[in-house]
């Protein structure tokens, strides 16, 4: 157990460093600019160029936490060198099924990420930042909106910031309730005030985002890393994680683990110790399945697997936005493909064809095995609905879909009724979830 | 976007009057302010209760029971979850996707804002009756 414990050791921890150690005011501007708040603004304002900044998170590897894992520094270097005005925009949306980490942040450490926006501002020259903060955050919000104004009336927020001449002024856009504005052109669309649905690519953001304007838009975790960065320096970063994904990273694990939460863990650390920091499968129950980077990421089952950008890539699944899912041997795999399921259907902005009616048919077909009225045809029905909306093999990624909400929907999808053929034709021939008839013979027994 | 917050905060929904209202704040048809309005899930077309209750029906909130949560809300309140809302007009019952609180599963969220964590059928219950007064 003491191996778990480094995982999360005060010098293995950064990002989390001041919630965990001063949970009671930990967003407040006094306790942040205690520990540090600002300091890393100050010395990048008076000691960096903006390209040296580009350079140096360049040269960390940090990549983006909103799901793509996209390096930061180079998105940041696609911005054209001589368009004004240019903007950042900070997603904090979080809406992928299972993540819970940038709620967090925001309600307990807002200032962490204002100072991640301000640094990153600098480096791209914008003196515009929109914060997009999803809908349903109502502490969140308020948090970040009461950093905002205590910044600003410390002069650390707006023009002249710390009395350079660096300018940059911060504002909120609330959300209201809609998955796909977590993609960064529909967020884009929504933040200009219409359906947030997404825009065809390219031109990409960098070049023509908001307003037509050059844009980046960074997740709200990936901001947060800046201070540390820009304090540390590059090679400490890489002291972190692995050679491709370096840093920490903030799991958050929920489903069927004795603790369930967000834990910052270097990058690369096994899907096994991840489940053990969270407690573990409480009950004496065994591992059934792990979704191991929200809805939209295939389902594995080996838990041997490091957690990081690149292997999970190789085994066919993604690390998304690092959610992990953990589901025990009582879960009834069919219902969870279900929900999965209606989940993107529910979400589909309905622009394209293909996922507006292949997530609804999908959705269908899951309905009735799990009530038991599934025929023997249903599985390989649910394959193909899944190769309708994926690329064909060896076409480039993205498949025939407008956005990759659709493609997300087939591959996990897939993903599942390829693991557990057998459950999903029990459904079928006892007409009936085999798992939960498992369930309640066992506890007649232990009644009997 | 934020008049439409701003309408529903008012007058507790988005009205047609609120529409063209805002139609005409910024130049636009009421169908064109309509358009948006109906795309986001937040923003209620049609009137509701004094409280809106949504309860997370996505994965790690089913995993730790919340559709016995969600049975238990609809017995208790005699409406149904996909938004009906109960004959006194004191609560609209909705299902919720993930509201990004999964360690605190199963959940639901009061008014778009306040978060209960860890919900029981006694829980609700509770829940629903310091609502009420
Ligand atoms: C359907 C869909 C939903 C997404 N939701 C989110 C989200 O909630 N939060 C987020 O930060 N990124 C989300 N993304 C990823 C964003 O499009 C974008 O890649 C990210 O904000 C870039 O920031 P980063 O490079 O700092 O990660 C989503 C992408 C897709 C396709
Ligand atoms: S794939 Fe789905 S969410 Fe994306 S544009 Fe098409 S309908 Fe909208
Ligand atoms: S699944 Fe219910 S809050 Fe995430």
């Amino acid at each position: 157990m003491s191996d778990l414990s480094r995982l999360t050791s005060r010098e293995a921890t950064f990002i989390t460093r001041r919630y965990q150690d001063y949970p009671g005011d930990s967003f407040t501007l006094e306790r942040a600019r205690a520990t540090g708040a600002y300091e890393s603004l100050k010395k990048a304002i008076a000691t960096m160029t903006p390209d040296a900044l580009v350079e140096l998170v360049k040269a960390s590897g940090l990549r983006g936490r909103g799901g793509a894992g996209f390096p930061t520094g180079n998105k940041w270097s696609f911005v054209p060198r001589d368009a004004f005005p240019r903007y950042l925009v900070v997603n904090d949306d979080e809406g992928e099924p299972g993540t819970f980490k940038d709620r967090e942040l925001t309600e307990r450490d807002p200032h962490a990420i204002l100072e991640g926006i301000l640094i990153a501002a600098l480096a791209i020259r914008a003196e515009r930042a929109y914060i997009y903060i999803r809908g349903e955050f109502g502490l969140g919000y308020r948090r970040m909106q009461q950093a905002v104004d205590d910044a600003r009336a410390a002069g650390l927020v707006g023009r002249n910031i710390a009395g350079t001449d660096f300018s940059c002024d911060v504002f909120i856009h609330r959300g209201a309730g809609a998955y796909i504005c977590g993609e960064e052109t529909s967020l884009l669309d929504s933040l200009e005030g219409y359906r947030g649905q997404p825009r065809l690519r390219p031109p990409f953001p960098a070049v023509k985002g908001l307003y037509a304007a050059p844009t980046v838009v960074n997740n709200v975790e990936t901001l947060a890393n800046l201070p540390h960065i820009v304090a540390h320096g590059s090679d400490w970063f890489r002291t972190f994680g692995t050679q491709q994904s370096p840093g920490t990273k903030l799991f958050s694990i929920s489903g069927h683990v004795a603790n369930p939460g967000n834990y910052e863990v270097a990058l690369g650390t096994t899907l096994g110790e991840l489940i053990e920091v969270a407690g573990g499968i409480p009950g004496g129950r065994s591992l059934k399945a792990v979704i191991p980077g929200g809805a939209s990421a295939p389902w594995v089952t080996d838990t041997s697997l490091p957690m990081s950008f690149e292997a999970l890539a190789a085994a066919g699944t993604m690390l998304g936005s690092g959610a992990v899912v953990v589901m025990d041997d009582t879960t009834c795999v069919v219902r969870m493909a279900m929900i999965n399921t209606r989940f993107f259907n529910h979400e589909s902005c309905g622009k394209c064809t293909p996922c507006r009616e292949g997530t609804w048919w999908m959705r269908k077909v899951l309905e009735r095995l799990e009530s038991g009225e599934g025929r023997p045809e249903d599985r390989g029905l649910l394959l193909e609905l899944c190769e309708d909306l994926l690329p064909e093999k060896g076409a480039p990624a993205s498949g025939r879909s407008f956005c990759p909400l659709g493609d997300s929907a087939a591959w996990s999808l897939r993903s599942i009724v390829k693991i557990f053929p057998e459950e999903f034709l029990a459904h079928v021939e006892e007409g009936r979830c085999p798992v939960r008839a498992g369930e309640e013979a066992r506890e007649q027994e232990v009644r009997a | 976007m934020p008049l439409l917050r701003l309408a529903q905060e008012r007058d507790g929904w988005v009205t047609a009057e609120a529409m063209a209202e805002i139609g005409d704040i910024l130049g636009l048809s009421s169908a064109e302010v309509l358009a948006v309005a109906s795309f986001y899930s937040m923003y209620h077309l049609k009137p509701k209760g004094r409280h809106v209750i949504s309860v997370c029906h996505n994965l790690a909130c089913n995993l730790m029971g919340a559709e016995r949560v969600i049975e238990h809300l609809e017995d208790t309140l005699g409406v149904d979850s996909e938004g009906e809302t109960t004959a006194d007009g004191a609560f609209t019952l909705e299902r919720a996707e993930c509201l990004a609180a999964c360690d605190a599963a199963p959940c639901l969220q009061v008014d778009y804002d306040a978060l209960h964590a860890k919900m029981t059928p006694e829980s609700v219950e509770a829940l629903v009756e310091e609502l009420r007064t």
